[in-house]
């Protein structure tokens, strides 16, 4: 599903370069559950803006569902964020002014889909994360765990090859991050492939895989036994 | 995205904003009021004066002095006299002719005061301008001949000399400069034509005027010669024929005349040239202030754009492309600028009436005007909704999603 190779970023601004991602290889395959862990500035952010094509490698190869992300086009990686990914928010960033089940039916809007189907499947995806009596509701008359559930919602909308999270309970208290992780959870289980950043050992705990970034490496990469052989 | 979501979403973002958007569409509201309001009100114009002028009689040709200041020339350069009407009258084609002078006269019937001009002229001054007395009648030709002291008053004059009956009048003394005169007919009422009141007149005959209110050098000089022809089709040749004739009583050779003939059309012409000239003035005017306006809306969108980095971030995020980013800001700022060019069409409109309402101008509108306001309004949406919309368009996406 995933498959780094030997994938350097580098930010250069004038003078200053800073080396974010070095030499990171890896896979994730479909239907994992991984989190990324790793002190601030340790280059989590920049991995996720890469895997979600939001940025591309300064070099090594990027592989993504069979599509060679190194090479593609700027047109393309709209489409490929649009089809292949959805994008969960440390701080949400819902359309304001705009109600719930809009915003989950902006992914589809500009995958071109029906306003049936979108208008249906927008339902489906509020139910799942539990909000479809709300969806009338505009971001502000929503719970901070709420919103975050929307944004799931519209993650899911396009029926995306994986869902990335980057710090994804950052701005919510426990008990909404329980729920969220429940969420993330119940997902995984259906078969969606989940990647998210966190600074949280109990967050991390819920998923499968944890890989650790220091100075931009990979450092550590193992399975989390405890969840897995529960 | 299609249309109608683009449209959708240009609605929502401009309702949110309310009192903006309307204070950014002021400036193109203005502008387009301004043109529409000018081009109505210069049309009415224009078509006004028009049939004011056709109202002045048909087939009519002038002969004026070209070079003179005042009537026809002062002392020895007086090149436009009474005696110019003769020969030209003798043209076949030539219907009537009318040589005019005109004096201000102060009126003065007991204590009842007017302050008009006075026109000198013959019989066939009234056939030409097509005037009827109401009561009374109009001066002879033997009555020219005798310099005799009468007068025709227009409507207004013998209202403000007689009071409204006027009955009265026909038979009484008015004085005209302190010198008194018998007042034989009353003009029936033409009306006013534009600010100009057609019935504030007198008429008395020519060689009276001239001996009367004439004095010095400029005594022989006339203000022009009045001249209608049979037919329209007559006018191109009875105009040559005018031009001949008064070479060969002034002695001059082609190129070095000293008076101008002019038909009705040439008048008409240089009269529509110059309201043309005025409307495309006021209408460059507008067209400045609509500049401004689309400067505003430029100004506006790049706030917004701003404004709405993080929004703009979201939206490629979850795989806006660059075009359709583009269209969402271009849309809106062609919304603004048409909702302002409509709202400026109805205004212009209204104001064109009101303004014409209180001068009492007829104003037309013309479909035309209108498209190319509104035409005028969408350009300028584009051509300063491109840079804003651009810009929104090629934000990176982790920028603008970090962006506070
Ligand atoms: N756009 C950028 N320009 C320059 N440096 C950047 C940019 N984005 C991130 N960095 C740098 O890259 C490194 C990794 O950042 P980031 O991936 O955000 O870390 P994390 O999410 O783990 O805290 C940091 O040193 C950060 O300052
Ligand atoms: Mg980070």
């Amino acid at each position: 599903m995933i498959q780094f190779g030997h994938v350097d970023k580098i930010y250069a601004s004038g003078e200053m370069r800073v080396h974010a991602l070095r030499d990171v290889t890896l896979h994730i395959d479909e239907r994992e559950f991984v989190s990324i862990m790793g002190p601030s500035g340790s280059g989590k952010s920049t991995m996720m803006n890469v895997i979600g094509c939001l940025d591309k490698p300064t070099s090594g190869t990027y592989v993504l569902d069979g599509i060679d992300i190194g090479s593609a086009s700027s047109k393309q990686l709209s489409v490929v964020r649009n089809q292949k990914i959805g994008f969960v928010f440390q701080n949400f960033n819902l359309l304001k002014r705009t109600s719930a089940i809009e915003n989950v039916e902006l992914p589809m809007l500009y995958a071109g889909k029906s306003r049936k189907e979108r208008r249906e499947r927008a339902e489906y995806c509020l139910e799942l994360v539990g909000l479809k009596d709300r969806m009338h509701h505009k971001p502000n008359e929503l719970s901070g765990g709420q919103q975050q559930r929307v944004a799931i919602a519209r993650a899911l909308s396009n029926d995306p090859a994986i869902i990335l999270a980057d710090e994804p309970t950052g701005n919510l208290d426990s008990v909404s991050s329980e729920e969220i992780m429940g969420i993330f959870k119940q997902l995984n289980d259906e078969g969606n492939t989940i990647v998210l950043v966190t600074h949280e050992p109990e967050i991390a705990a819920h998923t499968n895989r944890i890989i650790w970034f220091r100075d931009g490496k990979i450092e550590s990469d193992r399975l989390n036994t405890e969840r897995v052989f529960v | 995205m299609n249309m109608g979501e683009l449209l959708k979403l240009s609605f929502r973002s401009l309702q949110t904003n309310l009192l903006r958007s309307f204070l950014t569409m002021l400036g193109i509201m203005i502008g387009v009021a301004t043109v529409i309001a000018m081009i109505s009100i210069g049309q009415g114009t224009n078509d006004q004066v028009t049939s004011q002028i056709q109202s002045l009689g048909s087939n009519l040709i002038t002969v004026t002095a070209s070079s003179s200041s005042g009537q026809g020339g002062t002392g020895s350069d007086v090149t436009l006299k009474l005696a110019d009407a003769d020969p030209i009258s003798k043209i076949d084609t030539v219907k009537y002719v009318a040589p005019v002078m005109q004096a201000t006269g102060q009126f003065k019937n007991g204590a009842n005061l007017a302050s008009t001009s006075v026109i000198g002229t013959t019989p066939s001054y009234a056939d030409i301008k097509s005037w009827e007395t109401d009561i009374g009648r109009f001066f002879t030709e033997d009555e020219v001949t005798d310099k005799a002291k009468v007068v025709v008053l227009g409507a207004t004059t013998a209202e403000n000399l007689f009071g409204k009956a006027g009955f009265d009048a026909i038979g009484s003394i008015v004085k005209i400069n302190n010198i008194p005169f018998r007042v034989i007919g009353v003009l029936k009422s033409k009306g006013s034509s534009g600010s100009a009141d057609l019935d504030d007149t007198a008429i008395a005959p020519i060689t009276t005027v001239q001996s009367r209110f004439q004095s010095g050098s400029s005594r022989n000089a006339i203000r022009q010669i009045l001249v209608e022809a049979k037919s329209p089709n007559a006018i191109q040749s009875t105009m040559a024929l005018m031009e001949y004739t008064m070479r060969q009583s002034h002695k001059l050779g082609s190129g070095e005349d000293d008076f101008k003939v002019q038909s009705q059309e040439d008048v008409l012409s240089s009269a529509e040239s110059v309201t043309k000239t005025l409307t495309l003035f006021l209408g460059g005017v507008a067209a400045i202030s609509l500049l401004v306006g689309g400067i505003g809306i430029m100004n506006i969108m790049l706030v917004s754009v701003t404004e709405r980095t993080r929004e703009i971030g979201t939206r490629k995020a979850i795989g806006a492309k660059e075009g359709t980013i583009l269209s969402q800001f271009l849309v809106e700022s062609v919304t603004l600028a048409i909702l302002g060019g409509v709202i400026g069409v109805l205004l212009g409109f209204g104001g064109s009436k009101l303004v014409g309402n209180m001068m009492s101008i007829k104003t037309a509108i013309s479909l035309n005007s209108v498209l190319l306001a509104v035409g005028f309004s969408a350009c300028i949406g584009i051509v300063f909704g491109v840079f804003p919309a651009r810009k929104a368009a090629k934000l990176d996406p982790i920028e603008a999603l970090r962006y506070e």
